[in-house]
């Protein structure tokens, strides 16, 4: 069962999640080093493969506000991470669901680091305190990116359906 | 129904009569902007590619635009390299709205859309960057989008599934006091709404306040309304539209613009009456954490920050220089000051704000987004505070998790660099 592995506050910006000045890399496959890169011990945990895939990292109000920037998304799915959180900036989420990151939003969830979380498909299992919390739907809008995948083979699949 | 702003230009951008906030469609783009995170968006425009068969072309080389600014010139081989990479793709693809590192037609994306007439009233434009929301101030319909979703766009030449969002309407009235002025409105907007009060749902501005501005007061106010969440802030097109799009531009075609139905729905509306406004500034570490001058004035300040997207037009400088001319910065204070595009560094040049700035003792950098998201240069040290006209103060925006950003207008800026601490430029 997946665990909280590090439990946030509120706002956690993109800048918070991959520090402005790793921006220059960019390659999906070269930007998990960086996750949380202030956030010293706990990127060094990563680093380091300390959380099995499918850990969870808890987020408040807001969740990767700021940037653009997708690196912020694939250095965490990099390392197999969720994200759970109370609400989501739009174009993290929007990047997420396009880079395949797995991000539930749940408004009331209450949890702590080392809490085992179970997703079923409406609702968050606490299992550690027994508790069930509501999710959010995903925007439906993204409901066909998120059956294709990802953006990547979604739009390829649109490419080769246009008439040549 | 009647329609908002957004929701008129999604609609003809769908091809479809109508639509209304929640609909799902897929406007055609006009116009797809870039900076250095283009070498992400080859790379996944590359891989969109692989294994169809299909030639790897953008759809409309034309109307995609990539300018180099985040990190200019090159602070690292790594930039240096997917610099090159850029510019390969965009002489492979026939790219001709590209601003390379230049001091005549360089500058920070956000500048070069307007200066150079790219963005008109009506248009939908998708950046790779957050502060897309800018090219509101000319009536379009803009936002920021991920690299993989500009692979997208370059590919298909249309946003794939966009829910259309509701609109906030937002009335300004009032004439702002001396020394107030959009930056100070942006940011007690921002205090309101908070970071988050927007998300998913775009900012349309009306009143006196927003007719009377100029269009680089809009640029800043649309800019930073992504900071309170908003997918896009809008002014609607007006005559000042026109008149910059005509004469700054050099745009000759017709320039339609785009106004909201009598009836349209607003999820929400906000009235602000700017003539009692004083001085605001956002203080550590979130944008909407904001205060008036006030409250904070006489914190020391080690970094004073002119210039960005948000607030390096000529205007801004012009108020910063008036402020400084003359004076000194004060000891144990840096000052840096970085215009938003080689057009506004020749002509703050011309007219000597540059020299009042050097010869009062700041540094005056090339047009870039310098020290704004700490990538690059005017890093600051553990425990240091900035005040910058910039549009973030995060934690570790600019490049240290160690240290303090507060945001304010240049006025705010100048006076507290005399000082050396935080300044109420009307004192």
């Amino acid at each position: 069962m997946p665990k909280v592995i590090l439990k946030l506050e509120h706002d956690i910006s993109t800048d918070d999640i991959y520090p402005g000045r790793y921006m220059a890399t960019v390659l999906p496959s070269e930007t998990p080093q960086f996750a949380f890169a202030d956030r010293t011990d706990f990127n060094a945990s990563l680093r380091a493969k300390a959380f099995p895939p499918g850990s969870i990292i808890v987020g408040g109000e807001n969740f990767g506000c700021g940037s653009s920037r997708e690196q912020a998304c694939s250095t965490l799915k990099g390392h197999d991470l969720a994200v759970v959180a109370k609400s989501i900036s739009r174009i993290f989420l929007q990047n997420s669901i396009n880079l395949g990151l797995k991000v539930v939003l749940c408004p009331d969830l209450e949890a702590v680091e080392g809490d085992e979380l179970e997703f079923t498909t409406d609702q968050v299992l606490n299992r550690s305190t027994g508790r069930a919390f509501p999710q959010v739907r995903l925007p439906a809008a993204r409901q066909g990116i998120m059956d294709a995948g990802g953006l990547i083979p979604y739009t390829r699949r649109r490419l080769q359906a246009r008439p040549r | 129904m009647g329609m908002t702003v957004a929701e008129k230009i999604l609609a003809r951008a769908a091809g479809l009569p109508s639509v209304q906030a929640g609909d799902v469609v897929e406007p055609a783009v006009d116009l797809a902007m870039s900076h250095e995170n283009a070498a992400l968006v080859i790379n996944q425009f590359q891989e969109v590619f692989e294994g169809t068969g299909l030639e790897a072309k953008v759809w409309d080389p034309s109307r995609i635009a990539i300018i180099f600014d985040h990190r200019v010139p090159a602070e690292s081989p790594k930039t240096a390299t997917n610099q090159k990479k850029i510019r390969d793709f965009v002489a492979a693809n026939g790219i001709a709205k590209f601003h390379d590192i230049r001091g005549d037609v360089g500058g920070i994306c956000h500048q070069i859309l307007p200066e150079y007439g790219y963005v008109r009233p009506g248009f939908v434009v998708v950046g790779t960057d957050s502060h897309t929301t800018s090219h509101g101030a000319l009536g379009a319909f803009s936002f920021g989008i991920g690299a993989t979703e500009m692979a997208s766009a370059w590919a298909l030449g249309i946003a794939v599934n966009i829910e259309v969002p509701a609109t906030i309407k937002v009335v300004v009235s009032g004439a702002f006091p001396p020394m107030v002025g959009a930056k100070d409105l942006v940011l007690h907007l921002i205090g309101l709404l908070t970071a988050q009060g927007a998300n998913f749902k775009v900012l349309e501005f009306h009143g006196e306040t927003i007719r009377a501005m100029s269009t680089s007061g809009r640029i800043a106010l649309c800019n930073m309304s992504v900071e309170a969440g908003a997918t896009s802030g809008i002014v609607p097109g007006d005559d000042e539209t026109v008149r910059y799009l005509r004469e700054e531009a050099g745009v000759t075609e017709p320039i339609p613009t785009v106004q909201p139905d009598p009836d349209a729905v607003y999820v929400r509306t906000l009235e602000i009456d700017v003539s009692a406004l004083g001085p605001q500034i956002a203080c550590p570490h979130t944008v909407d954490n904001v205060k008036g001058v006030a409250a904070v004035a006489g914190t020391k300040v080690h970094q004073i920050v002119i210039g960005s997207c948000t607030n390096g037009r000529l205007d801004d400088l012009a108020a910063a220089a008036d402020i400084i001319r003359g004076k000194k910065v004060a000891q144990g204070t840096r000052m840096l000051v970085f215009p938003a595009s080689g057009r506004i560094f020749a002509q703050a040049l011309d007219k000597g704000y540059l020299h009042d700035f050097m010869k009062a003792g700041a540094v005056v950098m090339n047009s870039g987004c310098g020290p704004c998201l700490g990538v690059h240069e005017g890093a600051l040290g553990d425990g240091e505070t900035a005040l910058s006209t910039t549009n973030r103060n995060f934690k570790g925006r600019m490049g240290n998790p160690k240290s303090e950003v507060y945001l304010c207008s240049p006025s705010v800026a100048a006076a507290s660099a005399i000082t050396g601490v935080i300044t109420d430029p009307r004192a």
